[in-house]
């Protein structure tokens, strides 16, 4: 045993006295450390993304309510809001700037999180408000409180650019904190996340 | 029989996802090791910790057991945080 003692003979006999092999057995030690270090980078984060392009409040706080419930399991989440789902996160509505269409569709799309109708029996908003009653009246938390608390539990909030600047709703219509992004910035997220929904 | 704990919180009349929630907000002021007793009405919340502690790796659950008081059921769950 003069060459040391890093292989035990009675383990693996015949190695320590044949330099190929190990040499051999060290290249495909190397080859497997460098797989393992490829595959680590592409397993998923304990992260879950969603993207919002409903603006109906059924659909909506189903999304808040997954989004606060993965966040509140230490998940890192993030929301996409685009198209209708911009209505969402809109505060207020100013019409200066913006052309004949982007005016109409301003008008005719919720103002805020406050008048979103329902997918089904909306009857102009009436349904809308007796889903909301009826959900106070189970001690469900509110759109805007589950809105808040995505916030308070670090949610991170997107808002698409392109669809914003095709509805003309300007960033200062939008509620603070959204920040802006677009196809890649959730595909960044949604490639690493265990779920990705669209809802 | 009943289980130790450190501190208690009453999320009775609460419903998804808030018992998660602020039971997730309540553990984090107890120190690793301690558990926490959380009181419940929100049926789903039992499969609901389950499914926090199988995720999260912060935290386990101790035991659970269901109560009754005045004709309600109370679903009682304890969590030790781990880390």
């Amino acid at each position: 045993m003069s060459t040391g003692a890093e292989v035990n003979p009675s383990v693996a006999p015949g190695i320590a006295s044949d330099p190929a092999r190990i040499q051999a057995l060290e290249e495909k030690l190397r080859e497997l450390e460098e797989r393992l270090t490829r595959i680590e980078g592409q397993t998923a984060d304990d992260k879950v993304s969603l993207v919002v392009f409903s603006g109906d409040l059924d659909r909506v706080l189903a999304a808040f309510i997954i989004a606060t419930g993965a966040a509140a399991m230490g998940q890192q989440v993030s929301m996409f809001f685009t198209f209708w789902g911009l209505s969402v996160m809109k505060k207020d509505t100013k019409l200066s700037g913006k052309t004949l269409f982007q005016s109409m569709m301003a008008l005719m799309t919720p103002g805020s999180s406050k008048s979103l109708p329902v997918s089904k029996m909306n009857y102009f908003g009436v349904g809308a408000k007796m889903l909301r009653s009826m959900m106070k009246a189970k001690n469900v938390n509110s759109l805007e409180e589950l809105i808040a608390l995505a916030k308070e539990l670090g949610v991170r909030m997107i808002a698409c650019e392109m669809s914003r600047d095709v509805l003309g709703i300007k960033e200062s219509e939008l509620a603070a904190g959204l920040e802006c992004g677009g196809v890649a910035t959730f595909l960044g997220e949604s490639l690493k996340s265990r779920t990705s929904l669209f809802i | 029989m009943s289980q130790a704990f450190d501190k208690q919180f009453d999320a009775r009349g609460m419903n998804c996802p808030m018992p998660l929630v602020n039971a997730r907000k309540e553990i984090a002021k107890i120190e690793r090791g301690q558990v926490l007793k959380v009181l419940a009405t929100d049926k789903g919340s039992v499969a609901d910790f389950q499914g926090w502690a199988k995720v999260a790796k912060n935290v386990q659950l101790v035991a659970q057991e269901t109560e009754t008081a005045d004709g309600t059921c109370v679903y009682v769950h304890y969590v030790m945080r781990k880390a």
